[in-house]
């Protein structure tokens, strides 16, 4: 806890110019496509719930079971004794989510629908519109994935700041203990689980997006076939999207708590300017290593 | 300080952006500027144009939609849409089995035709077991057969400023205060021209049913549901599609739908 306080910079210490601790971290390819990518996953999200709640089930395998059961999710508003209500059902199990999930709106204009209004684009039920969003970010997102894997193929940031070395696996234990106790070290590389977060989400998650959205396109089924065998079925690719944007969300939610903790004008300064604040040369305590 | 002083400002604009798009996430902001006709939705809408160009770039003209087995086939075709046409005129054609029917192909071609439901039947067929994909997000696996568009249309001599083929349906998707609109849609020769593109009259090793299209309807098995008008009756060639309906090329078009349906 003394570290984090200590560590928290205040403005008139980031008012300082000749601070020797403060360091040029993120590039301005970093920086660029970190923006571009918050944006086109913040409206991708939006407009991709709208288009999830004109179909709210998902399914496992090639096809959507009707005359069979092979749903494994779905949100929708039954009635009851008690009036309408809102469910979730994963796996067969039924939640009553009333409010957010099936059911939802102003008091006495509640109406059926997956995903509440307040999350998705337009707020209003629109099909066609949220696709037009959907695939207008979705070619943002992807150039810049390219682009940025590119950028930072040429500037090392790649092989610098992501690429996993022996020492990170060593350092896992006490990382994970370090992140629990919410004690943070400012140094320029990235820690052990940092690595893992962003190296996860730009290489496993943000590439499995695009896998699974190009697979539920029947266009690109006629280019790559195997693609959906490979997913186990349409259906199932458009499970996976949707799992795969829950973890991104949790993703995101993680990155803004440990933004909020780790020193937020700090975090957000090197992320917009570059520029960022590393812990002061150490007197014997532990950040030493690490700094180094 | 100068260089703080900037990046304060940097922080504190990007900071109230991200919030306010955080607070005003339902995005009642972006409500306003969404509609069919505003800048801001064409503008995204160039996106439509983007994916239709790579797709038919890495797709070319002949790459085939997945072909599966009988053993795939597990259910009935879903219907969506209209499912019974309450059109008179459809009712008529029905009430003795579509006798009366005819398939008209006019517009851009030499010889304009005018084909029976045995004429179309009597021509090569093809039947494929394909994946329907809805724009909705379900997809349904089922067995169709029909009479290749090619060949139609190479009966009909399309004359080469033709560049779309649009389809006439008789059945009434929505009223207007102009009256009645009869679904309608039009695809590129590129996908008339597909192999796997047929006027379906069998579904599943039987006739077509009503709920699904009787007496014919299209199979553009690398587009959307949407793209796919039931109850057909006439086939135009058109070069142009921008004084019919909307404007924007098919009854879901007009609503908004994107033109090109590959994704």
């Amino acid at each position: 806890m003394e570290t984090v306080a200590r560590s928290q910079p205040t403005v008139e210490a980031d008012a300082a110019p000749k601070d020797a601790t403060l360091i040029y971290r993120q590039s301005s390819w970093t920086r660029l496509t970190h923006w571009l990518w918050a944006i086109s996953l913040f409206f991708m999200l939006l407009s991709g719930l709208q288009i999830f709640n004109a179909r709210p089930q998902l399914y496992i395998g090639k096809e959507s079971g009707f005359d069979y059961n092979n749903t494994v999710f779905a949100i929708g508003a039954e009635n009851t004794a008690t009036g309408t209500r809102g469910y979730t059902e994963i796996f067969g199990k039924r939640f009553d989510t009333t409010g957010v999930l099936g059911w939802s709106g102003p008091a006495g204009q509640e109406t059926s629908r997956g995903f509440p209004s307040w999350a998705t684009i337009p707020s209003y039920y629109d099909l066609g519109t949220a696709r037009v969003v959907h695939f207008f970010f979705a070619w943002i997102l992807s150039t810049t994935l390219l682009v940025w894997l590119v950028a930072s193929l040429i500037n090392g940031h790649l092989r610098r700041d992501l690429a996993p070395r022996i020492d990170d696996l060593k350092r896992l234990p006490r990382d994970i203990v370090d992140h629990a106790k919410l004690k943070f070290h400012h140094t320029r590389e990235y820690n052990t689980l940092q690595k893992m977060a962003y190296g996860g989400v730009l290489f496993v998650l943000l590439p499995l997006m695009i896998i699974t959205g190009l697979a539920m396109s029947p266009s690109m089924n006629s280019v790559l076939p195997f693609l959906n065998d490979l997913l186990a079925g349409r259906q199932t690719a458009r499970t996976i999207h949707f799992a795969v944007m829950v973890l991104l969300v949790g993703f995101f939610i993680i990155h803004m708590l440990m933004i909020l903790a780790a020193g937020p004008i700090n975090e957000l300064r090197s992320i917009i300017t570059g520029w960022y604040r590393t812990d002061p040369p150490a007197h014997g305590d532990n950040t030493s290593e690490r700094s180094a | 300080m100068a260089k703080f002083e900037i990046s304060r400002r940097k922080f504190l604009t990007s900071a109230s952006l991200g919030m306010s798009g955080i607070m005003l996430s339902g995005c009642d902001a972006f409500d306003s500027q969404l509609g069919v006709g505003d800048g801001l939705r064409s503008f995204l809408e160039g996106a439509n144009g983007l994916t239709y160009r790579a797709q038919r770039w890495l797709a070319g003209h002949d790459a085939l939609a997945q072909e599966f087995t009988e053993a795939d086939i597990r259910q009935p075709q879903r219907p969506n849409g209209v499912t019974a046409p309450d059109d008179d005129t459809y009712k008529g054609l029905l009430a003795n089995n579509f006798a009366d029917w005819r398939l008209e192909v006019s517009g851009l071609v030499e010889k304009p035709l005018s084909l029976t439901r045995e004429q179309l039947q009597n021509m090569p067929s093809r039947t494929q077991i394909t994946r329907h994909d809805c724009v909705e997000g379900w997809s349904c696996i089922a067995k169709w057969t029909g009479t290749p568009l090619s060949l139609v249309l190479d009966q009909a001599m399309v004359k080469p400023q033709a560049r779309y083929v649009m389809f006439h349906c008789l059945d009434t998707i929505d009223r207007s205060l102009a009256g009645d609109i009869k679904y309608y849609g039009t695809i590129d020769l590129i996908d008339a021209r597909h192999p796997q593109t047929i006027l379906a009259y069998g579904l599943n090793g039987k006739p077509l049913p009503v709920e699904n299209g009787a007496p014919l309807r299209v199979r553009v098995e690398r587009q959307l549901g949407y793209k796919m008008p039931k109850y057909l009756y006439k086939i135009e060639l058109v070069d142009s599609f921008a004084a019919i309906g909307g404007g924007r090329g098919g009854y879901w078009e007009d609503n908004g739908y994107d033109w090109y349906a590959g994704i």
